[in-house]
């Protein structure tokens, strides 16, 4: 039942009960955003930065209203109008912020490792929201309590997770956290997107989409993230759709009862096809919507019983 | 867990007849009975609320919803206690607004609990009227808050427990007054 952590840094330090109690937790946390007055006392007089590096629009407003709704005050931080563009050092921002005595300090950045970093020379909770190619720990937990909602069980559940692997922290923090729940995970996409190496993760591996839809419970699909396709990892937007966009057609090689999901933001017609995404069979829209009631779970098991250096 | 028990307050007629007795003086004093919703605070209020409806149904005729209430998010000791209480869920599929709520939970003792949940119900809506009843009351408040219906008061000490030990869960019907273990 407890949850002892300090930081929430990624899904691989988590063991699978305190996974579970982060999900049932959010359970009881669901129900707060269906009231009138979407707003509980519980962490009152508590502060909290939202410190995003990269562009975000649902994880950074996730993360904004799951602190409202407790009544925390939050500071959101934006890169763009900061001193970070005069030049002021990564180390030198957070310890700035850190002297304005924050409670927690939610990050995202496109080094994997900088939340970790982080914790080296701060003293508030910290959350990754997303570090590089790394780990999104809350997307990995939403999506968790998303699958819960429409599957009984993580057993034997096949989980199939399509595009590209190679700079997704949300599908790593996905595998580590099925794996951990007994899922069993097929990964597939462009051979250049996905690294064999994934294997040691405990997961199968495939090129061919429609082998890998075969009776999937499950399909995640990935954006292709167009800010991080430096080299030429496909030919083109086109073949890559071809190939590994996730149409009507080959949805129906999964079981009857599959569920699509997506992590956003989507693009339309390229790993998905619109009708698609707009199908009663995805979960897109569920996934925003539960990742408040997971974020609130989280800081609340973060922020919440004593503080241990302050009362020792 | 080895605690003391110190004495045997009440069994299960005892609990029975101080429910009939309650649901009666409800029943009396809220002639609206279509007005009433019971909220019981978890997780022994719940059950208790659940007799009082069924018992009001059998003399009246009448169905009482009743809701759950978790008052952990409401806490005024949030963040001096040492770990983290477990969040349940609050299940109240009925509006309050308006309503007459008898707010229902085993043991009255310092009124904290009580602040926590008023609280809680003004959150969801906004009440006609908040009734309080409470199986026990122990005294030793520490809020200006009383019950209006009360099933036995019981004069304790600080440091002794009253656990309310209800059929549903406990298996048993019972209170007793314990000491917990290394206290003197």
């Amino acid at each position: 039942m407890a949850f002892k952590h300090k930081h929430l840094l990624g899904i691989q330090a988590l063991t699978p009960s305190e996974i579970i109690t982060v999900l049932d937790t959010a359970e009881s946390f669901y129900e707060i955003s269906t009231r009138e007055v979407k707003k509980v006392p519980i962490l009152r007089g508590k502060t909290i930065i939202n410190l995003f590096f990269e562009p975000s629009t649902r994880t950074r407003s996730s993360f904004e209203l799951a602190a409202k709704r407790l009544s925390a005050d939050i500071v959101n931080f934006n890169q763009q109008t900061s001193s970070a563009v005069k030049g002021e050092s990564l180390k030198d921002t957070i310890l700035t912020l850190e002297a304005m005595n924050p409670d927690a300090i939610i990050i995202r950045h496109s080094c994997s490792g900088v939340p970790h970093f982080t914790t080296t020379f701060c003293q508030s909770h910290i959350i990754n929201a997303g570090d590089g190619s790394h780990e999104h720990p809350t997307q990995a937990l939403l999506d968790a309590f998303t699958i819960r909602q429409e599957k009984k069980n993580f057993k034997d559940l096949k989980v199939t997770i399509v595009g590209d692997i190679l700079h997704s922290r949300v599908a790593r923090s996905n595998i580590f956290l099925l794996r951990k729940l007994g899922a069993r995970v097929v990964l597939v996409g462009p051979p250049p997107l996905l690294p064999l190496e994934m294997k040691k993760f405990g997961v199968d591996i495939g090129f061919n989409l429609d082998r890998a839809l075969e009776g999937a419970d499950v399909i995640m699909m990935l954006r292709i993230q167009m800010e991080r396709q430096q080299k030429n990892f496909f030919p083109s937007i086109r073949e890559y759709r071809n190939l590994y966009s996730l149409t009507e057609k080959r949805f129906r090689r999964a079981k009857k009862k599959a569920i699509i999901m997506h992590p956003g933001p989507i693009n339309r017609g390229v790993e998905i096809s619109a009708d698609m995404a707009d199908s009663a069979k995805s979960v897109i829209l569920k996934q925003v919507e539960n990742g408040i009631a997971v974020r609130m779970a989280v800081l609340y098991l973060l922020l919440g019983g004593k503080k241990r250096e302050a009362f020792a | 867990m080895v605690e003391k028990i110190k004495a045997r307050i009440m069994d299960y007629g005892k609990i029975k007849r101080a429910i009939q007795r309650m649901t009666t003086e409800i029943i009396e004093r809220n002639r609206n009975l279509k007005n009433l919703v019971i909220v019981g605070i978890r997780t022994r209020g719940i059950y208790l609320g659940k007799r009082i409806s069924k018992l009001i149904k059998e003399l009246e005729k009448r169905d009482i919803p009743v809701g759950v209430l978790d008052i952990t998010l409401y806490r005024d000791d949030f963040s001096e206690s040492e770990a983290q209480h477990m969040v349940k869920k609050t299940e109240i599929n009925f509006s309050v607004a308006k309503k007459d709520v008898l707010l229902v939970d085993d043991v009255l003792f310092t009124g904290r609990t009580i602040r926590a949940a008023m609280d809680s119900l003004i959150d969801l809506g906004r009440p006609k009227t908040i009734q309080l009843l409470v199986l026990i009351d122990r005294g030793h408040r520490e809020l200006p808050i009383r019950a209006d219906y009360v099933g036995k008061f019981l004069p304790t000490s600080k440091r002794e427990v009253v656990q309310v030990q209800l059929k549903e869960i406990d298996k048993i019907d019972e209170v007793l007054i314990t000491e917990p273990p290394g206290m003197k």
